[in-house]
């Protein structure tokens, strides 16, 4: 199982790095004189440069048969909903995904990747509908077997592979993964006991699953029961979550993603990456380390420094992405079609971001929505998203005596509010734990809503923190 | 001169009380609060001497200023009587005054209010009709108006102003506010001051002190043309053209009469403890002068009575329901939740500092002062007959938080006494109650203890249902000692529609 690209990955930065260093001239600079005369021209394209439709990277291994997959690929688990006149998201946007299918294909994206469980259920059909006006052999379209609630026997996941190729219009997947494998007793429950993994070997042979993988969250026996398999069922690829955070600096009890980058590298297992902006809390850090980010490159957005740091290690196949909107789509884009690899020096800047980063009492939750519903009405990532967003603003204060405690502390409290209805916030939690058998992230949960819920109690009562 | 210092006067303390009730977010009852405490029926249920002498001795010295300054509900009517006179100029006249009527009321309201009989008490108390008029009707506008700038406070990150729900609070309170509003914009736009001399208990008593003020209007007969344009357009109609005299108990001292005459016959001044010599004055001995001043009429503007269109309508606009939100179930989504119901309760929860049922009952004029202030949505005028459109407390909204002190801090009339917040955390208004069927914990459905952990009071204490079977379910137990009831363990409590523990009243609060 040999790759095309056999650099390793020193040698592979330096080659990169050499090109980076033109490419970042080339970008800051564009039109300076020559295009002082189109004055008429769009503002916002004429500051950011325009989104370059050619130079999206592809990626191929030798052991993926006719896959030249982009190294951005679109993650369907984000797509935008429309909201109804009371509030409610109760459908996705078609038009708006079609139109964010159409600019991502133009621009050279061609794998997408869902799953039954993405969106209420709705992504595999969006997709699907956005997809279909496609010649199906243009793009690659990878889904999952997500039987990890309730159901677990064989007839589910097959009525289940069956379900998505419908949704999809499609007679097969190019690729298909067992969905969030958390622990062994899981992946044994769901795909080994009931002899699921061996009918979709069997699909693999019929060309129905074009290659096999498995998306992981779990710990380490987990892990090692997974390679071990390796040998059994050969994986095709594998999809991990993988950013400079978690590299070395995982929240809660997760493996690095160094680790399971290694060990994928050292069987030249192609890896797919989830969470490269950690369901987009890496492109809104602290101020003060993005300004450190900002003053390296101040043309370039945050989110670039996550997606180029994935970008810059050879094994990877593709870097899934799930952009809501368009402006995340092109911002993306401008870094893939002309990707520079993260130079030596960058690579040790955002080590100390991930280190600083990392001792920040930010909730590692990305917004992946698996622990919903809360079976008490709870918004589990609306208060996450609203604390972390006060963390990040400052708005998170640790004393009384603090500069700006009035004001953080109404920001908070006021935001609060606005961000998650009042049945549904942290103090409403019961510590009934279903959600902690859920959360990819190992996120203590119900930990995390009785500080929140004892932090918000201690701003209205004004005592002391 | 004196007429528009009454008119800016009255428009301070209307405006200021207005905002008061209006203002949900308390930031405003530190500078407007004492304007509820000068009023006078809660001041006098409140035994504030000093208020009630104040008042007593104002009026004593300058007739019924109380009516057209400080009451709210004087100050209102005089507004629906500005646009009817503006419609249709001298529509009033001399009448005698209702003496028979005027004092049955007010003995019938004395006796209602000994017998404790506080629905008829808080139907014609004036500050309480007023207060209901604008947390039920106003209060909903202004949070609306409030709502829309939060709307954009919070798409431009700014945290200057939050929304806040708009429910009814009280269905019979509601209709009784639109009916008082109605039937006072009516009486108020074709007669003036027909309520206040009448009916109005406060204005009987005032007017039997005014009667002897120092300070009055008096008719000059010998500036006097006898036109009647004073008696035309006299609100309380209690100036008598034909002789010349003003019945003082009647007199609200609006002054209009003072700007009405065009000679400047009638000037307010110091007739002294004796009440001055006003002796009635025939027509005849000045109807030689009388030609001298036409009658002029007004011509009618039909359009004016919009006004009482616009109010008709904020009240058509509260028939808005609460929906509840319709959600998915399914993967991701947010689980449904349904609205909590009002378990029925023995006996009622009334405030802390409120001291007993009894003494809140009986003090409790229903201004709704405090309803409009509580910032939990705990407090909401009752329907029951026995107290009707008195507050009392309920915790499907939220519960009766430690840190708040809002309805103690305004209560005008000492049905709530005010507490800090630190005597608060140990009065106790109730008792939580467990129903053993509904507890989650208890029936096995699900580990809960949510009551448990997040009683302030550390009162309520998980224990197994059979004793020393540490295999059987827990169920909460309440240390009726250490309970204040406060209804957080209620209020939190996952089971809905009805919680599995509830907040039981006390009739007497006692401290722990």
């Amino acid at each position: 199982m040999k790759t095309n690209i056999d650099l390793n990955r020193r040698s592979f930065l330096k080659a990169a790095g050499a090109l980076g260093t033109a490419g970042v001239v080339a970008a800051a600079l564009p039109g300076c004189g020559e295009k002082a005369a189109e004055e008429n021209a769009d503002f916002a394209q004429e500051a950011l440069g325009e989104v370059p439709t050619e130079g999206m990277q592809y990626r191929h291994f030798d052991n993926l048969e006719g896959v030249n997959a982009s190294l951005l690929g679109y993650g369907c688990m984000r797509w935008p909903w429309r909201t109804n006149e009371q509030g409610e998201n109760t459908e996705l946007d078609q038009e708006e995904i079609n139109a964010l299918v159409d600019y991502a294909i133009a621009h050279g994206v061609n794998y997408f990747d869902t799953a039954p469980k993405y969106l209420k259920g709705l992504s595999e059909e969006a997709t699907g509908i956005a997809l279909a006006r496609y010649p199906r052999e243009s793009f690659y379209l990878a889904t999952k077997l997500s039987n990890y609630h309730k159901d677990d026997s064989l007839q589910e996941g097959k009525d289940m592979l069956m379900r998505s190729l419908k949704r999809l219009q499609t007679s097969y997947v190019d690729f298909l993964l067992c969905h969030s494998i958390s622990n062994s007793e899981g992946f044994i429950k769901r795909f080994i006991d009931n002899g699921l993994l061996d009918w979709l070997c069997e699909q693999r042979t019929k060309g129905v699953i074009r290659h096999l993988g498995f998306s992981f969250h779990g710990d380490e026996e987990a892990w090692k029961l997974l390679m071990e398999y390796h040998e059994k069922v050969h994986w095709d690829f594998v999809q991990i979550q993988m950013n400079y955070v978690d590299w070395e600096y995982p929240s809660e009890e997760s493996m690095t993603s160094k680790r399971l980058y290694e060990d994928l590298a050292a069987r030249n297992i192609p890896v797919v990456i989830m969470e490269p902006l950690l369901g987009g809390r890496l492109s809104n850090v602290p101020d003060f380390l993005a300004q450190q980010l900002r003053a390296q490159r101040p043309t370039q957005s945050v989110a670039s420094w996550a997606f180029r740091f994935c970008g810059s290690f050879p094994q990877i196949l593709t870097v899934l992405s799930g952009m809501t909107y368009m402006d995340h789509l092109q911002d993306n884009l401008r870094t893939y079609n002309s990707f520079e690899a993260l130079t030596e020096e960058e690579f040790k800047l955002l080590d100390e971001v991930a280190k600083v980063y990392s001792g920040y009492p930010i909730v590692p939750c990305t917004d992946c929505k698996y622990c919903m519903p809360c079976p008490y009405g709870l918004d589990i990532p609306g208060i996450f998203a609203h604390y972390n967003k006060c963390v990040n603003a400052g708005n998170v204060v640790s004393s009384k005596a603090d500069e700006g405690y009035a004001k953080a502390r109404r920001a908070f409290l006021v935001g609060y509010e606005r961000a998650v209805p009042s049945v549904r916030q942290a103090d409403h939690c019961i510590t009934c734990g279903l959600c902690m058998t859920k959360c990819p992230q190992k996120i203590n949960i119900p930990k995390r809503m009785r500080d929140i819920d004892a932090y918000v109690e201690k701003l209205k009562q004004g005592l002391e923190l | 001169m004196l007429k528009k210092l009454r008119i800016i006067l009255a428009a301070i303390f209307f405006i200021g009380i207005t905002l008061l009730f209006v203002d949900f977010t308390g930031a405003l009852k530190g500078y407007l609060g004492w304007m509820a405490k000068l009023q006078f029926l809660p001041a006098l249920l409140a035994g504030n001497v000093v208020v009630v002498g104040l008042l007593l001795i104002l009026t004593l010295f300058f007739g019924r200023i109380y009516c057209s300054v400080i009451c709210p509900l004087g100050v209102m009517q005089d507004i629906f009587f500005a646009g009817g006179i503006k419609a249709k100029k001298n529509r009033c006249s001399y009448s005698p005054a209702k003496k028979i009527l005027k004092y049955t009321v007010l003995v019938l309201f004395v006796v209602a209010l000994v017998l404790g009989a506080n629905a008829l008490v808080a139907v014609i108390a004036p500050y309480s009709a007023y207060g209901r008029i604008a947390q039920s009707l106003l209060a909903p506008v202004y949070a609306w108006v409030n709502n829309i700038f939060a709307y954009f406070a919070e798409r431009s990150e700014s945290y200057a102003f939050y929304s806040t729900e708009v429910w009814i609070k009280g269905v019979s309170t509601l209709v009784v506010a639109i009916v008082t509003l109605l039937v006072l914009a009516v009486l108020a736009w074709r007669n003036g001051r027909t309520w206040c001399n009448t009916i109005c208990p406060v204005g009987t008593v005032l007017g039997w002190f005014a009667k002897f003020s120092f300070f009055k209007p008096v008719i000059d007969t010998t500036k006097c043309v006898n036109c009647t344009k004073c008696g035309k357009n006299c609100k309380a109609s209690c100036i008598n053209t034909n002789n010349h005299t003003i019945d003082y108990s009647r007199c609200v001292a609006c002054m209009d009469c003072l700007e009405n005459c065009s000679v400047k016959a009638i000037s307010y001044k110091w007739v002294g403890p004796k009440g001055g010599s006003v002796k009635p004055v025939s027509v005849d001995e000045v109807n030689a002068q009388r030609k001298a001043c036409e009658v002029q009429s007004g011509n009618v503007d039909s359009s004016k009575r919009e006004f009482i269109a616009s109010a008709a309508a904020v009240a058509g606009g509260l028939a808005a329901t609460m929906a509840t939100p319709k959600l998915f179930a399914q993967d991701g989504a947010l689980a449904d939740v349904m609205p909590k119901e009002a378990p029925a309760r023995n006996s009622r929860l009334v405030p802390a500092g409120s001291l007993s049922v009894k003494n809140f009952h009986s003090r409790c004029t229903s201004c709704q002062l405090c309803v409009s202030k509580c910032p939990n949505g705990v407090l909401r005028p009752s329907s029951e007959l026995k107290s009707f459109m008195q507050p009392y407390m309920s915790y499907e909204k939220g519960y009766c938080r430690p840190e708040c002190t809002n309805c103690a801090d305004v209560c005008p009339a000492g049905a709530i006494k005010p507490i800090t917040v630190e005597e608060k955390t140990s009065i106790k208004i109730g008792t939580a109650v467990v129903v053993a069927e509904r507890c989650l914990e208890a029936g096995g459905k699900d580990h809960c203890g949510k009551c448990s952990r997040s009683c302030p009071a550390g009162a309520i204490t998980m224990m197994h249902t059979v004793n020393g079977d540490e295999t059987s379910p827990k169920i909460p137990v309440v240390d009726e000692n250490k309970c204040i009831g406060c209804g957080k363990c209620e209020n939190l409590c996952p089971v809905r529609p009805l919680s599995a523990i509830y907040v039981e009243g006390l009739d007497i609060h006692r401290t722990i």
